[in-house]
């Protein structure tokens, strides 16, 4: 053991998630539970490359229908209208309505697709063992982990929106099957910013150390 | 099976990038950075128990408000309608977005209940000398509480839906949309002047035995 290289698990030791108390695991044993808060540990979280490569392709999959599918309708006396999430942020675009209409193409498209791949980059680049960049990866994650909640807002809009426009027999929106495809992008997208562990990132520098000492 | 405590308190590792490392004394309002991957490891607050107390309560308040009371009203065409925060929730559900209706009433009422639930009930729990260890069992859960509690998303969600409704009806903003936005700061305040490490210090452990034998 050098100098250079001291992580918690290079010591033997595990630091809890959760209240941050450093611990060793029994002998023999390979996890435990926090002495301090009782919660399990891991050296690293359980098969976190695995568990976020299976959110990262369903939120991957469930992106195509949620930007295919219409995610309201809207019903008047002269028919009905679905709309997508696009068509949406088109219908809001006007000289007054475009700061909205951004937020919209911002939170429900770019977001949720920039998600999917700087989540697919990073999980690419730990497997592949790269020591480049360790310091912009980390805070590409954080920013990833960050923004994540954002992309709801489109729900929030289409819940509130359905809601509050029920004007039988005039007027009524309802929320349409894309809607769901959408939820589920936002939530497996979170879930797999969740299973990923960022200590991962750092971990083929400190292996390279070991290497050169 | 419980772990061992490393005798050594003072060391750390991030929780980022595991570097071990010891903290520095910081003065109320300092921080300390991983020299690593610059993860935030602690910054002491001041006074963090009554602040964070003060705050939750309001906060109680304000979601009660806010979920009490109309949020947007909605008028057309000699028509009116209204909707809660919860009606946006059962709306979806009625449609048959089951689904989306759950994810809704979890992140815009469920995970911030017991987000703002939890804090105060922590922050009490913590005043007592010898803080048991529920407190702990709720500081746990917290932060996924924290995670999922949409508070602010849901505010731009419906400022949205607002300004896109104007332009068909006239929308008559309830006292809940101004709870609401009152809450957002509220929320954030609370979390900010929260000090989970100085509760940590405090708390019963959970393998008592260990806190005995080992130090």
């Amino acid at each position: 053991m050098s100098a250079t290289v001291s992580t918690a698990m290079q010591h033997g030791l595990q630091s809890c998630e959760r209240c941050a108390l450093l611990s060793r695991p029994a002998a023999g044993e390979h996890d435990g539970r926090c002495p301090r808060c009782g919660e399990e540990l891991t050296f690293r979280k359980h098969e976190s490359l695995q568990r976020t490569w299976a959110f990262v392709i369903g939120a991957a999959i469930c992106y195509i229908p949620a930007n295919i599918l219409p995610v309201l309708t809207t019903t008047t006396a002269a028919g009905s209208d679905s709309d997508t999430i696009l068509q949406g942020v088109i219908l809001l675009w006007s000289p007054t309505g475009w700061p909205l209409s951004l937020i919209v193409l911002v939170a429900s498209i770019m977001i949720p697709s920039a998600k999917i791949i700087a989540l697919v980059y990073l999980l690419v680049t730990v497997q592949r063992g790269s020591t480049a960049n360790n310091g912009q990866r980390v805070r590409m994650y954080r920013v990833v982990e960050f923004i994540g909640r954002w992309s709801m807002v489109d729900v929030f809009v289409d819940a509130f929106t359905a809601a509050l426009v029920q004007l039988q027999p005039l007027m009524s929106v309802a929320p349409a099957p894309g809607l769901f495809f959408f939820a589920a992008v936002v939530v497996l997208t979170m879930l797999a910013v969740e299973s990923f562990d960022p200590r991962l990132i750092w971990d083929s520098l400190d292996a390279k150390e070991v290497r050169h000492v | 099976m419980f772990n061992r405590p490393f005798a050594d308190t003072s060391l750390l590792a991030c929780p980022q990038c595991d570097l071990l490392q010891r903290l520095p004394h910081l003065a109320p309002g300092a921080s300390a950075r991983c020299p690593r991957c610059d993860e935030e490891l602690w910054r002491p607050r001041e006074d963090s128990l009554n602040r964070t107390l003060a705050l939750s309560v309001a906060a109680v308040a304000l979601f009660a408000l806010a979920n009490s009371t109309p949020m947007l009203g909605l008028n057309a065409v000699g028509r009116a309608a209204s909707t809660t925060v919860f009606g946006g929730a059962a709306q979806l559900w009625q449609d048959g977005q089951e689904v989306v209706a759950a994810l809704v009433l979890f992140s815009a009422v469920i995970a911030p209940a017991l987000q703002i639930g939890f804090m105060l009930a922590i922050v009490l729990g913590a005043h007592r000398a010898r803080p048991s260890r529920w407190v702990g069992t709720l500081l746990r859960y917290h932060p996924t509480a924290r995670t999922w509690s949409m508070i602010e998303v849901m505010m731009l969600g419906v400022l949205v839906a607002l300004i896109k409704i104007a332009e068909l009806a006239t929308v008559i903003p309830g006292i809940a949309l101004f709870a609401l936005g009152a809450l957002v700061f509220v929320l954030a305040a609370m979390q900010a002047n929260f000090d989970p490490h100085e509760v940590w210090h405090r708390i019963e452990w959970a393998d008592t035995n260990a806190r005995h034998t080992e130090w």
